[in-house]
């Protein structure tokens, strides 16, 4: 390159001057925090991609039960225990309606002369799996929801009071976190189910009674870190209230960690509600639940894996899903934060 | 220090106590009870019975013989198996979840060095990818999930491996550990990863690299050692996350643990065993976190030094 120099053309060369009269331009176009995150998030494939796959979970899970012409509740004992059968798939080697009975590979719709496809097969009494799958997810996601929504806002509220009061207060409530923290949150869930009635609020309580512990201890650390910094000051000097403070200047700071800490709650939730209806404290029969329905499906693994398998695969989908779009928008909202 | 051990063994009690009493009173609050449900006995019977368990006894007395029993060691007595004693039936079961709690730790813990370290050295690449899907796939599919397919496929399926029970040796316990050891591989790669790729960077390393060292050297001898350290603060979270497994675990594979025991004596109202194994787990749930805050302080200075009460 260097070499060739002298032979380049003069014209080529154009003299700049610094015209400083420009130096305040601001040459891109300005940004809210929202825009540049989302700038962010969308070159992060993973997390778009599960954004699409849980957008299309939450979607079934509610269209799901009304797609297929079978109902989730009714028992039709003949037709128990079908494998997966779709239309169109009859020669394609899967989802055909052919499943092992007595260590041979029937054509059990054949066999039991059912006139009729279940797109994800069957249970032991003859459910359609594909609507309780769909009804399942719903009831899994909705006490997630929910769990996650109550610990943000006790945690919140909780961690906030604590920091921004501070002094006895801060005291007083940090020693009650201190020793709920040494609690497992095991003993506790398991401890709560035993003492109320099974159902869909039991579960709720106990995933939240120690849950908001985590949210609360952040909450804190962020506002102590934000409440005596200058602009803070500044509006406190102009006379704003404590509740302007915390909703105009704290809150919108300490959003996005709130943001990033409850999606990270929703799988934890999701997996504690399988979990406790796997060992048989969760949701009763005939109610549904991902966790209901893998404790269904194992025990019928050996001769009917369709069941266990397909629950499996969205509480595994939706359990990913959510990680990595937690990861994504830990990166995308708080590029200081490391792992 | 000695200061700060103090204050954290006085607040380990505290919790443990109030446990303790908590455990005690839920338990008394529960619908039905061992007795009741167990058989159809006379009025009669009943309080003979009662009387043999203190179950007649005003509630503070009841309360106040269970501490003082506790304090020495003393769980009570199972309803369910002809009045054993619960530290008897737990210290019975310690065995297998021991072994199959330690062989996952280790197993995952190891393994989930290995891949972290792999990603850090080679960010970015394949290898960084593949040990990253795993990892999340690790802390996203719930260990049950992951067993009964371990279950299917290599004891059903091709029958290489012992399906349930712990009656064939070491073999027994591949699949448990195997999947108890997914939780624990996903929480160090992801971990040491992170830890990794921070101390790569620093000054001491582009020292260690410019005075010759090979990268091999500067890898394990400088980067590692420091990355390890603060793998020792997710000691705490991840024996929890063991003990839960342990309890699914151990039912999915029949093994004779603590865990399947819990889950049975729940399904049977056997108060005594429910209380005995829930402070069992309480106590070492938070002995381990006391421990693992502790030999943080000792074996990294340079949180000592700053004080280190976070």
């Amino acid at each position: 390159m260097t070499q060739n120099l002298d032979k380049l053309p003069i014209e080529s060369f154009k003299r700049i001057t610094i015209d400083s009269s420009h130096a305040e331009k601001i040459s891109k176009p300005s940004m809210s925090f929202w825009q540049d995150a989302w700038l962010r998030i969308r070159k992060n494939k993973a997390a778009i991609v599960s954004m699409v796959i849980l957008f299309l979970i939450i979607v079934m899970a509610f269209v799901g039960p009304f797609l297929s012409p079978h109902d989730a509740d009714t028992q039709t004992i003949t037709h128990a225990n079908l494998p997966p059968k779709v239309q169109g798939f009859e020669n394609l080697g899967f989802f055909d309606g052919v499943g092992t009975l007595g260590g041979k590979e029937v054509n059990l719709y054949e066999m039991k002369k059912v006139d009729t496809y279940y797109w994800f097969g069957t249970d032991g009494l003859g459910r359609d799996m594909f609507s309780r799958l769909w009804e399942g997810t719903q009831i899994s996601l909705f006490i997630a929801f929910v769990a996650a929504a109550i610990d943000m806002v006790i945690g919140v509220i909780y961690g906030g009071v604590s920091a921004y009061y501070g002094g006895r207060v801060d005291d007083i409530m940090q020693r009650i976190v201190e020793i709920l923290y040494g609690i497992p949150n095991l003993v506790v869930v398991i401890l709560m189910i035993l003492v109320m009635d099974p159902g869909i609020m039991a579960i709720i309580i106990a995933i939240t009674l120690t849950g908001w512990i985590g949210m609360s201890r952040i909450v804190r650390g962020q506002v102590l870190k934000y409440k005596n910094q200058e602009f803070v000051l500044a509006a406190r000097t102009l006379g704003a209230s404590n509740n302007r403070i915390i909703g105009k200047h704290l809150l919108p700071n300490i959003l996005a960690i709130i943001i990033i800490n409850t999606m990270f709650t929703i799988p934890g939730a999701i997996f504690f509600e399988a979990f406790l209806s796997f060992i048989g404290l969760g949701l009763q029969p005939p109610a549904a639940s991902l966790g209901t329905l893998i404790n269904d499906g194992y025990k019928l693994m050996q001769f009917q894996p369709h069941i266990l398998l397909f629950p499996s695969l969205v509480i595994s989908l939706l359990m990913i899903a959510f990680n990595l779009l937690g990861d994504g928008l830990r990166d995308a909202l708080d590029p200081k934060i490391k792992d | 220090m000695a200061k700060y051990i103090v204050k954290r063994v006085f607040y380990m009690f505290i919790t443990l106590f109030l446990i303790a009493t908590a455990t005690f009173f839920l338990m008394k609050t529960l619908p039905g009870s061992p007795i009741s449900s167990a058989s159809k006995l006379t009025p009669n019977q009943l309080a003979v019975v009662e009387a043999k368990y203190g179950l007649d006894q005003p509630l503070p007395v009841q309360y106040g013989k269970y501490m003082l029993n506790l304090a020495q060691g003393d769980l009570g007595n199972s309803f369910q198996f002809k009045g054993a004693s619960v530290t008897d039936l737990i210290l019975n079961r310690l065995g297998p979840s021991f072994i199959l709690g330690a062989q996952g730790l280790i197993l995952g813990v190891s393994i989930g060095i290995l891949l972290g370290m792999i990603a850090a050295l080679r960010q970015n690449s394949v290898w960084d990818y593949g040990s990253t899907f795993i990892a999340i796939l690790g802390i996203s599919i719930p260990s049950f999930v992951f067993a009964s397919f371990l279950q299917y496929w290599f004891a059903v399926k091709w029958g290489v491996l012992p399906v349930a029970l712990w009656n064939d040796g070491w073999k027994s316990s591949i699949l448990p550990s195997l999947a108890l050891a997914m939780g624990p591989l996903a929480t160090a790669s992801r971990f040491i990863r992170t830890e990794m790729i921070e101390v790569l960077s620093s000054d001491y390393i582009t020292l260690a690299r410019s005075k010759g060292a090979t990268g091999f050297e500067v890898a394990f001898k400088h980067a590692f050692r420091n990355a390890l350290i603060p793998l020792v603060t997710v000691m705490g979270p991840l024996a929890a996350g063991l003990l839960t497994g342990s309890l699914v675990i151990e039912q999915i594979f029949a093994i004779p643990g603590i865990g399947e025991q819990f889950v049975k004596a729940i399904m049977v109202n056997d108060f005594s065993i429910i209380m005995g194994t829930t402070l069992f787990f309480s106590v070492f749930l938070v002995f381990v976190i006391l421990l693992v805050d502790i030999l943080y302080g000792v074996i990294d200075p340079r949180i000592r030094l700053s004080g280190g009460n976070s």
